[in-house]
């Protein structure tokens, strides 16, 4: 198909415009639709260019300088860089820039707490969490009935559910 | 002429599905990443190694049971393959545009069928994507979640409790899910339905996207309508959110072709048998032209314009498919320019209708 404009070139550009709900088609080629004002590199609307929109409002100096500094001391991703390219670096990232996140996503997802899936291995460190909140519970009702040898089996088991997890 | 052997088409393109009148695919993804190594964007070359072999691990076994069923998977590094094959994989929807641009660490896994498909170092370690034909978005949940269990099992993933699955990008933060739908809708199109559509989706935490995902141009009528938000809800709501405003727009659709019929057939019928016309006879077509006439050539067999009943739904399915640049150009078996392709396209087209139908 040959361009709309100057009817001369291949046609690669379609635009297709709504305006009241009035549907207009055009079909440019790429010089004529640079020409028209219809194409230009930069205004590509993704959600990466929102993100860095969102976070590039005009801070004061202070702030700017703050920030040039942060960098995460795990994976070195500076918050200069997140901010250019909307992306974390690693798990570590997400501690380290937590305050600065927070908004972003009350921006993005209009929440701040994931209520979903959780991995197998984190529900196993809930339960044993909870194991070890019963265990201590029993372990402080038997001291009080001075049951000593039972208090020193749970403490025991209380140590060995914390190695399973790690200590935290 | 056209070497069928060149290409391998997906199961979700071959098969048909539920309400696939309307509804090309379902598809689910979920973006997860490996706890103890920086996101593929921070990794250097010896840690993106280190994710593919975890998953090769995992995923090179004789059998896999997910979810019931039996699955064997192979995978390819992109960077050994050449541009047109990687751009196969984009035209089936099986590798995002930008997975399919050359570099190190790239791995796509793929079940023979390919419904189940994994991008290792994407932008994320891992994504996990299933892709049924038809409207089947909870079947596809299932699957992905039985496989997200199971490399689950054997790793661990970069979590937070507050924050849940972390991603590269906080757009895909939380859940990590992005449930879409691919519609075909051209009776809404024509109706010029469309921009009160997009509205109506994206109040309801929905976008609507082009066929090759984010960023890319809608062709032949045909949208993906996907979740938005992935933090703060529900898997299951998210996806039954989803399935509620599908079948929605198919109410819609199938409103907007009977008022079409209704109220302006000679319109219809016009466009529908011109546009079957210049696909049997077309000397030279582009793709988004062919894609546009396959459009209401499937619309035309769906409303009983186009009576052949050999432009059946599949060959359609198939050819909305065959016909884009990387597929035309590996069925020919070489390379050639746009207008060589757009010559060879119309007669892939019209070679395609005779095999399967031989009603000329």
């Amino acid at each position: 198909m040959l361009c709309d404009n100057c009817k001369k070139r291949e046609a690669t550009i379609h635009i297709t415009k709504y305006i009241d709900d009035k549907k207009t088609e055009l079909y440019l080629c790429e010089k004529c639709a640079r020409e028209t004002g219809h194409l230009n590199d930069n205004d590509g609307f993704t959600f990466q260019n929102l993100i860095t929109g969102i976070l590039n409002p005009d801070f004061n100096d202070l702030n700017k300088i703050k920030e040039s500094t942060m960098e995460c001391n795990n994976c070195g991703l500076t918050y200069e860089k997140f901010k250019r390219n909307g992306k974390m670096g690693c798990t570590e990232c997400y501690s380290k820039f937590e305050n600065r996140l927070n908004p972003l996503m009350k921006k993005i997802h209009g929440s701040e707490s994931h209520i979903g899936k959780v991995p197998q291995s984190e529900k196993n460190h809930l339960d044993v969490k909870k194991d070890i909140e019963e265990l201590q519970a029993k372990m402080e009702k038997v001291i009080e009935d001075e049951n000593f040898e039972r208090a020193a089996q749970l403490r025991d088991e209380i140590c060995e559910l914390e190695k399973k997890i790690g200590s935290e | 002429m056209f070497n069928d052997e060149n290409i391998s088409l997906s199961s979700w393109i071959k098969q048909k599905g539920s309400e696939d009148d309307i509804i090309l695919s379902s598809r689910i993804r979920l973006a997860r990443n490996l706890k103890e190594l920086p996101f593929p964007g921070q990794s250097n070359r010896k840690q993106m190694d280190q994710v593919v072999s975890i998953i090769k691990n995992i995923m090179l076994k004789k059998k896999i049971k997910v979810a019931g069923q039996s699955y064997k998977f192979n995978y390819i590094e992109i960077k050994k393959k050449t541009p047109l094959q990687r751009m196969m994989f984009v035209e089936k929807n099986l590798s995002s545009p930008d997975f399919a641009q050359n570099g190190y660490g790239k791995t796509l896994f793929f079940d023979q069928s390919e419904e189940l498909s994994i991008m290792v170092n994407e932008e994320d370690h891992l994504r996990i994507q299933v892709l049924l034909p038809g409207l089947e978005i909870k079947r596809a949940w299932v699957i992905a979640d039985a496989m997200d269990d199971l490399i689950e099992s054997k790793t661990e993933y970069a979590f937070s409790k507050k924050w849940g699955y972390l991603s590269a990008c906080p757009t895909n933060l939380g859940t990590g899910l992005r449930a879409s739908v691919m519609v075909h809708i051209p009776a809404l199109n024509l109706s010029s339905n469309m921009t009160r559509l997009f509205e109506v989706v994206g109040k309801l935490g929905l976008t609507v996207r082009g066929i090759y995902g984010e960023g890319s141009e809608s062709a032949g009528n045909i949208y993906q309508i996907s979740n938005q938000i992935t933090l703060g809800k529900k898997e299951g709501d998210i996806i039954e959110n989803l399935e509620s405003v599908i079948r929605h727009v198919i109410k819609q659709e199938k409103n907007a072709r009977e008022k079409l019929y209704k109220n302006r057939p000679v319109f219809i019928k016009d466009k529908i048998m011109r546009a079957y016309g210049q696909l049997k006879h077309a000397y030279s077509i582009s793709t988004n032209e062919a894609m546009e006439l396959l459009s209401y050539v499937k619309l035309g067999r769906e409303m009983d314009i186009i009576k052949e009943k050999e432009i059946s739904p599949l060959l359609l399915k198939r050819l909305f498919i065959i016909i884009r640049p990387a597929h035309l150009q590996s069925l020919i078996g070489e390379k050639i320019d746009t207008s060589a392709r757009d010559i060879k396209r119309a007669e892939l087209i019209q070679t395609e209708i005779n095999r399967k139908g031989g009603q000329i």
